[in-house]
């Protein structure tokens, strides 16, 4: 703001105030039941002009007391940034110096441990369960059960492995799985034959010739990623397709869909918007999920 | 001139009052215009993409501001959750700006690069897919509207007009742009196009990080 304006808002700012109070005490003189304004309402109803409640009085005096020092001590006066020299901008930054001071402390503890150690310490898991609510649940689910294109993390099902190690580089670097479509690659009878073959992996009741059609064209397309027995390959995050545990979804529709039309799934990397002592800490939350419980 | 003449006269009571209230307005607006007259796009800012201004129409068709705000407060907390605060030389181009006051979801204006596509895809069509406990409604029509090339070049020109360095060759790389994708495509890349602006090098950038 230039000076001017800085001046102009100041001496305004000011003349009100001082007004109000004049205002205020110009009128507070007069006596108890003094004269009538001469103001007569309703035949009898007359306004006195007695002096103001001495406790409406002080309260007014109080507010202008106030506001006085408020702009004394907080900016409000044109480009006058006040005695405190407070700001909103400094206050964010000095409770965010705070936090971090009070992160590190946190961490320190377990700046030693490695991911494994850390999984078995309760503190170190509760830390990194808000870790993980706060940047992962959005597509892992706020209780890691994943969704449809989202791979649960509670469960001993692991598309990039499932050791220390494997989550904290999927978690640092992301992942990118594609499953390329094979629409036109493949003639509609032999997809048919695929999506019920794959479906029920082990199903006895399948028409043999059904059977080993898909499993021809199995080793044609998919066995290189998927692995010849079906078992997938955790280097290129193929997943598993003997077990009941569907990524993008164990429907026959779903199935035909992925096989036609591919599929991509992407896990953003966290490298820049995590510190590495946090991707330790949700890491060892991630895999304590899996030690604790006797599902498959 | 006594206070009986001001109380007994409507006309003088309804001057008086406006005039003592607009000196407090006066000194309150005052300050913010003569920010507003030096203000000047945030560092690295770039215009909008085609599809990207297509998708901020229909981010405004459908409401989105009703329950998103795209504003960051200066307050640890908010800092913490979405990013660098916002500064409001980051909405110079927008008109009007998504700011809005509403929270019922979170905060957008750094939400660009924290999910892929996919998800926002999945997300838009039917929110209970990813977040189960989520109240947001779907918008599954998004997915079957297609985009008028003319309509995105008519508001570009539109936004030009009022102060968007769009060049011209933007402009004509609309139709081409925006060909064959539906709203659901130009609201994703709006939404992926949601960031902080990075200073150019040698800057100092953010006021905290995103942990």
């Amino acid at each position: 703001m230039s000076g001017f304006w800085h001046w102009v808002v100041i001496g305004i700012t000011v003349a009100m105030m001082v007004g109000a109070l004049w205002l205020l005490l110009a009128n507070a003189r007069g006596k108890q039941g003094s004269a009538d304004t001469g103001h007569v309402w309703d035949d009898d109803l007359r306004e006195y002009n007695n002096p103001l409640p001495r406790w409406w009085l002080n309260l007014f005096l109080i507010t202008v007391i106030f506001g006085a020092a408020y702009l004394i001590f907080y900016p409000g006066l044109g480009n006058f940034a006040g005695r405190l020299g407070w700001s909103s901008q400094k206050q964010m930054q000095g409770d965010l110096d705070a936090y971090h001071a009070q992160r590190d402390r946190q961490f320190a503890a377990f700046h030693d441990l490695d991911v494994a150690a850390l999984a078995a310490d309760q503190k170190a898991v509760a830390l990194g369960r808000g870790v993980f609510l706060n940047n992962c649940a959005g597509c892992h689910g706020a209780d890691a059960h994943g969704a449809l294109g989202f791979p649960n993390l509670s469960d001993k099902d692991w598309l990039y492995g499932g050791t220390p190690e494997a989550i904290v580089a999927s978690i640092t670097n992301g992942r990118g799985g594609t499953m390329p479509p094979f629409n036109g690659a493949i003639d509609a009878a032999t997809v048919d034959a695929l999506v019920r073959y794959v479906s029920h992996w082990n199903d006895p009741k399948l028409d043999p010739a059904v059977r080993e059609r898909a499993q021809k064209q199995f080793a044609i397309t998919c066995a290189a990623c998927h692995g010849p027995d079906g078992h997938g390959n955790p280097l290129l995050g193929a997943p598993n397709l003997t077990d009941d545990i569907w990524l993008h979804g164990g429907t026959r529709e779903r199935i035909r869909e992925t096989i036609l039309f591919g599929r991509h799934s992407q896990m953003p990397a966290h490298e820049k918007i995590l510190t590495p002592d946090e991707i330790r800490v949700v890491a060892a939350y991630v895999y304590s999920l899996s030690q604790t419980d006797a599902k498959p | 001139m006594n206070h009986e003449k001001i109380e007994k006269s409507v006309g003088w009571l309804a001057i008086l009052t406006a005039v003592a209230i607009s000196f407090g307005g006066f000194v309150e607006i005052v300050p913010l215009m003569a920010e507003q007259a030096k203000m000047q796009p945030a560092p690295g800012m770039k215009t909008r993409t085609p599809l990207e201004v297509a998708g901020r129409d229909v981010y405004i068709r459908e409401g989105c501001y009703n329950c998103h705000s795209q504003m960051v407060r200066s307050l640890a907390e908010e800092v913490l959750r979405y990013g660098p605060a916002g500064q409001a030389s980051e909405s110079i181009w927008d008109h009007p700006f998504q700011w809005g006051s509403k929270r019922t979801g979170p905060d957008l204006s750094r939400v660009g690069g924290r999910y892929s596509d996919d998800w926002h895809r999945i997300h838009l069509l039917n929110p209970r897919d990813v977040v189960p406990e989520s109240n947001m409604p779907g918008y599954p029509w998004l997915a079957e509207q297609a985009l008028d090339a003319e309509d995105v070049q008519a508001e570009m020109r539109a936004l030009s007009r009022v102060g968007v360095p769009f060049s011209e060759a933007d402009i004509a790389s609309a139709p081409e742009a925006v060909a064959g994708k539906t709203k659901l495509d130009a609201l994703i890349a709006f939404l992926q196009s949601l960031r902080a602006p990075v200073a150019p090098a040698a800057a100092p950038a953010s006021t905290g990080d995103a942990s």
